[in-house]
């Protein structure tokens, strides 16, 4: 507080009106609306070369070296034997395990709908590689359908930098 | 380990949105409907509490736990949250039951909540997705609903499940909440009526997916001695167990089943497990709970089920999880009318959380709270004189809480102890 404040006669001292308002729904209960959203530094880490092979039009997974565990979502430690994994790459071409069409979604993603997710297998693999699945009719997507990945040629370093087309396109 | 008894619980009718009751008067509800149960039961007789609540991002306010304890008027005695998604209630009953067990307590409260009236459908939507890995799983689609779609396009493929068995679930529990005071979203339905409801992951529609709620629930648990002096109706949790998996569904592995003590490894000789049709973490809990309640066959010595029906779709790959019927089997399980109300082994008689809602921290302490009332026999005294939904004799329930794709899992056993 500055000399002059606290000089001041109390009658003067006032908190600043704001101009903004309140959005209000309703009085009783009173019950208003307002925004929040934030900026947020998000590092990769360990996973951070997946992305990175992402950008290079590669798919790359994990392997661990103690006790030969193939993981087709990558991870740095082995989820079998605890020891560090290796980097493995991965065949551009597999299977759909299992499939979805959304509809909806989350409000992120409601704009995209519909859209198509599979998990992809590999017959060398102990486990899947979530994508989106493009370029193929909801009712026509099959477990067992070969599918190849493609990538985006503006790498953004998400996960869909990849995703899978069916095989014969 | 000492025995533990549930003495009393309460709820708050589920609602889409509780705007004139915020999480802690909710709670005092819910907690006040359990103390007037037992009336020799006073505050300074608790010495502690337990709180659940899955997303602080619903609440908008970190430290939520306190403020209920706080508000119920339990300070300065000891108190802690539980989180761990959509499985956090039936994890705070387990924590409740561990500070009795150890003698550390001889009463504890245990209350949950959750308020997901406070942002759209979509928005809620997100914030559950957010509970799957945020590297590689959210950002392809960050979707619950789609995530379980594909898993039981694999039962599907797998064991030849379809969707009129889907349907016959969704039918079952919304027609048992008809007699449930407290459902948020009771309905007598038909197969049609389900099937033509809307696609929203295939092949899930708007009727195999529970709704958001606002609600709130509460039970009390305590040592034998003090279970004995506070009511005549005392309920022993015989039986805890807990199993987990995997954040990302991708990861899961083809290994063999875990087998139940009634099950032969010949059963399943072809079958790779869990994949992404069952759930690990739920034959695990099982297994465990039922080997602390001495347990070997679940269909024969378990009177009725309150299992996590977040889908339709979760509630027939549960049955096998917990070896009701075999792994494959689950959808003739629910055709054959054996989890129905007057079946073999009724399987949410008060509706579950398709027809009465899931505010997510609140939810496995709702199954607390009606699996009590069922081994009290006190059904109609609580719903309104109807006791449609009593089971007649029922001794000894189960009760299973589920988080996200399977990620944690509990089942507790609960058993007449009067
Ligand atoms: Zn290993």
């Amino acid at each position: 507080m500055s000399a002059e404040q606290r000089t001041n006669p109390v009658g003067k001292v006032k908190l600043e009106e704001e101009e903004k308002g309140a959005v209000l729904y309703n009085v009783d209960p009173i019950i208003m609306k307002y925004h929040y959203e934030i900026d947020y530094m998000h590092s990769y880490a360990q996973d951070s070369p997946f992305f990175e092979g992402l950008s290079k039009g590669e798919l790359w997974g994990s392997k661990c070296p103690v006790c030969g565990s193939t993981f087709a979502t990558p991870r740095g430690h082995c989820m079998n034997c605890g020891a560090k994994t290796e980097w493995m790459k991965l065949p551009l071409e597999g299977k759909v395990h299992t499939y979805t069409t959304c509809y909806f979604g989350s409000q992120e993603f409601l704009a995209e709908t519909p859209f198509t997710l599979i998990l992809v297998e590999w017959p060398d693999v102990d486990t899947f590689f979530l994508s989106r699945l493009l370029g193929v009719a909801p009712n026509e997507v099959k477990i067992g359908m070969p599918v190849k990945a493609k990538f985006r040629r503006l790498s953004q370093f998400k996960p869909t930098d990849v995703y899978f087309v069916p095989s014969d396109i | 380990m000492r025995p533990v008894y549930m003495i009393a619980g309460g709820i708050t009718k589920f609602a889409k949105a509780s705007p004139r009751k915020d999480f802690r008067y909710m709670v005092k509800e819910a907690f006040d409907q359990a103390m007037a149960d037992v009336p020799g039961l006073t505050l300074d007789l608790i010495d502690g509490s337990v709180a659940s609540y899955f997303s602080d991002h619903f609440t908008r306010q970190l430290m939520a736990g306190i403020m209920v304890h706080d508000y119920l008027g339990l300070t300065p005695k000891p108190s802690k949250r539980i989180e761990s998604g959509g499985a956090t209630g039936g994890m705070c009953i387990q924590s409740a039951w561990e500070a009795v067990a150890s003698g550390r307590m001889d009463v504890c409260a245990a209350f949950g909540f959750e308020t997901m009236s406070h942002v759209n459908t979509w928005k809620g939507n997100e914030f559950i997705a957010l509970a799957s890995d945020t590297n590689f799983d959210y950002p392809v689609g960050g979707f619950y609903t789609g995530y379980y779609a594909m898993m039981v396009k694999r039962h599907m493929y797998e064991f030849g499940t379809t969707e009129e068995q889907l349907a016959a679930v969704s039918v079952k529990n919304h027609g048992n909440a008809l007699h449930n005071p407290y459902a948020q979203f009771p309905a007598e339905l038909t197969i049609e009526d389900v099937m033509k409801s809307e696609m929203i992951a295939d092949p899930l529609k708007r009727l195999d997916i529970c709704v958001m709620s606002d609600g709130a629930a509460a039970v009390i648990l305590a040592s034998e001695e003090m279970a004995h002096k506070l009511t005549d109706k005392p309920v022993r949790i015989s039986g805890v167990g807990t199993g987990t998996d995997a954040m990302r569904m991708a990861d899961r592995p083809s290994r063999e089943v875990i087998l139940l003590p009634h099950e032969n490894a010949a059963d399943y000789k072809d079958l790779k497990y869990p994949g992404v049709h069952s759930f690990r973490g739920g034959r695990t809990a099982a297994k465990e709970a039922y080997e602390m309640a001495g347990i070997t066959n679940p269909l024969e010595e378990i009177d009725f089920v309150e299992l996590h029906d977040a889908f339709t779709s979760s509630e027939i790959q549960t049955y096998e999880d917990l070896g009701l019927c075999k792994y494959g089997e689950g959808g003739k399980f629910v055709e054959s009318g054996a989890a129905s109300l007057g079946g073999k082994v009724p399987v949410n008689p008060s509706g579950g959380l398709l027809a009465c809602g899931h505010p997510v921290g609140a939810t496995g302490l709702m199954q607390g709270v009606f699996a009590l009332w069922q081994l009290q026999g006190t059904i109609g005294q609580h719903f309104n004189g109807d006791d449609t939904l009593q089971i007649k004799n029922a001794k000894r329930g189960l009760i299973h809480s589920h988080a996200g794709t399977g990620t944690y899992i509990t089942v507790s056993v609960m058993e007449r102890g009067f």
